[in-house]
């Protein structure tokens, strides 16, 4: 036993640390399709519901789930053989929660606006499923290379949905675009004057912003109607059994 | 590895590590956070006087700039429930935090009063700071009065949960603020009404603005919001209204 282990070490350890073929590049894009986190596993969908209402918050709030899922993956896998089983889920909590809290802090320092409007919501990455479940299922079993890949993935995947559904819901609920940020632009309905006759709007300015975009229910609306198409378009993810 | 004291050591150098990380990354920031904290809270003061800042909006404004006004243009004044000017070396207005001191008893609160001086005319406006309850949360504002004590010439609110799109309009739409400018806090009697937010739209010029439809609960907070947070400072005012009457006499 004991010699066929020294053997294999060496065979493990002549391949580079940082490669980037086939598998990793797999890592990076089935999150963004086959396996998305939110609309194939329904992960997530609390804070993809709530920070949706503009664009700019979801960007922010995509930034900052990338950030946490990728490094809580880094560092997970790199305690992994340390890490006694009895506690994981602990240690990967607070691995999780003191990167959430410098996310928080770096926030405060950089974009004090956006950081009251997400304040609540970057606190709850913490109890984010996608981070936690990742780090299981992924980052406890595999090398901090791989792991750090599959954690920006799934971070990519939710980033890209939250900013789909935020581009949605801002532009049929507010009419505009990136609200709040130095590009802010309207897009289509009556400028806010409008609401007391002073001025009118420029494009589609018959149109009233619909305030069930502005709900979270909206969301879980659109949600459904991305997870039909993207299973209109992908069959591997219908199941035919 | 799974002894129990391989766990404990384990999770004890843990906490330790990070505790000391975060603690370090929290200093290093600090000192900014703080100033971007003030700022903000500037800025949302500023925001009632936005016509009379020289033609720029609060947002086009830079940190500096709120800075400068600050210390060039606006007086802070502590006031206590009597309408008495506090001298307090330790505080000062802008310190001041409303929502707790909502919640203390009448005789041991605190309010803020900033005097906003225009550059070009000279003018002087009074910014009061008014907090009540919305629909989910509290909603708080800052209403500016010009040197007649009576007319409005500006106000902003903000919010801690209203409905995106419905109650949180008070912040996010600009037009129901503007509203605001130029109404009285008293109706033709004199009677001190503060300016009330009607349902349906308003049924005066003098000193009623139109609601926000789908938002009513939010709105009739802003109502007594105002009618409660101006009716504080009313013994302040009152004394500055007395005095510049004897000054007109004077003059006279």
């Amino acid at each position: 036993m004991a010699d066929t282990n020294v053997k294999a070490a060496p065979v493990q350890e002549k391949e580079p640390l940082f490669q980037f073929g086939k598998k990793e590049r797999k890592l990076l894009s089935d999150p963004l399709n086959d396996n998305n986190p939110i609309t194939v596993q329904v992960l997530g969908i609390c804070s993809a519901l709530a920070v949706t209402s503009l664009v700019y918050p979801s960007v922010v709030m995509s930034i900052a789930v990338i950030f946490v899922c990728g490094f809580s993956s880094l560092f997970t896998s790199l305690l992994r053989n340390y890490i006694p089983k009895q506690v994981r889920m602990i240690v990967q909590l607070v691995i999780i929660a003191s990167l959430v809290t410098v996310v928080e802090l770096t926030l405060k320092y950089l974009n004090y606006p956006i950081y009251k409007q997400l304040s609540v919501y970057i606190g709850l990455i913490i109890t984010n499923c996608i981070v936690m479940g990742r780090l299981e299922a992924f980052a406890m079993a595999n090398k901090p290379w791989r792991s750090f890949l599959d954690g920006i993935g799934n971070g990519l995947g939710y980033g890209a949905i939250l900013i789909i559904v935020g581009i949605v819901r801002e532009i049929f609920g507010k009419g505009s675009l990136f609200a709040g940020s130095p590009i802010e632009m309207k897009l289509i309905g009556p400028t806010a004057e409008y609401f007391i006759n002073t001025e009118t709007s420029t494009l589609f300015g018959w149109y009233a912003n619909n305030n069930l975009m502005v709900l979270p229910a909206a969301a879980m609306f659109i949600i459904g109607i991305m997870i039909w198409i993207q299973r209109s378009f992908n069959k591997k993810l219908v199941d035919i059994s | 590895m799974n002894s129990t004291n391989y766990i404990l050591g384990f999770i004890l150098a843990m906490t330790a590590i990070v505790a000391i990380m975060l603690t370090g990354l929290r200093e290093v920031t600090k000192a900014g956070a703080e100033r971007n904290e003030a700022i903000f809270n500037k800025r949302a003061i500023l925001m009632s006087v936005e016509n009379y800042l020289g033609g720029k909006t609060v947002k086009q404004l830079s940190d500096d700039e709120v800075e400068n006004i600050f210390q060039n243009q606006v007086e802070q004044v502590v006031l206590d429930v009597q309408g008495q000017e506090l001298e307090l070396e330790s505080i000062q207005a802008e310190d001041i935090e409303m929502g707790k001191e909502r919640k203390k008893a009448d005789e041991d609160r605190k309010w803020p009063l900033f005097i906003f001086n225009e550059e070009s005319t000279g003018d002087k406006f009074y910014i009061l700071s008014v907090r009540g309850n919305g629909l989910w949360d509290e909603i708080w504002g800052n209403i500016a009065l010009k040197s007649d004590l009576e007319t409005v010439a500006g106000a902003a609110f903000d919010h801690t949960g209203e409905t995106p799109g419905l109650g949180a309009e008070i912040k996010d739409n600009a037009s129901f603020r503007k509203q605001f400018q130029g109404k009285k806090i008293n109706d033709e009697g004199g009677e001190f009404t503060a300016v009330i937010v009607r349902k349906n739209g308003a049924r005066n010029d003098r000193n009623e603005v139109d609601g926000i439809s789908g938002a009513t609960v939010t709105c009739d907070g802003v109502t007594d919001m105002l009618k409660e947070g101006i009716q504080y400072y009313q013994p302040y005012l009152n004394k500055l209204r007395q005095g510049s009457e004897i000054q007109g006499a004077l003059i006279k």
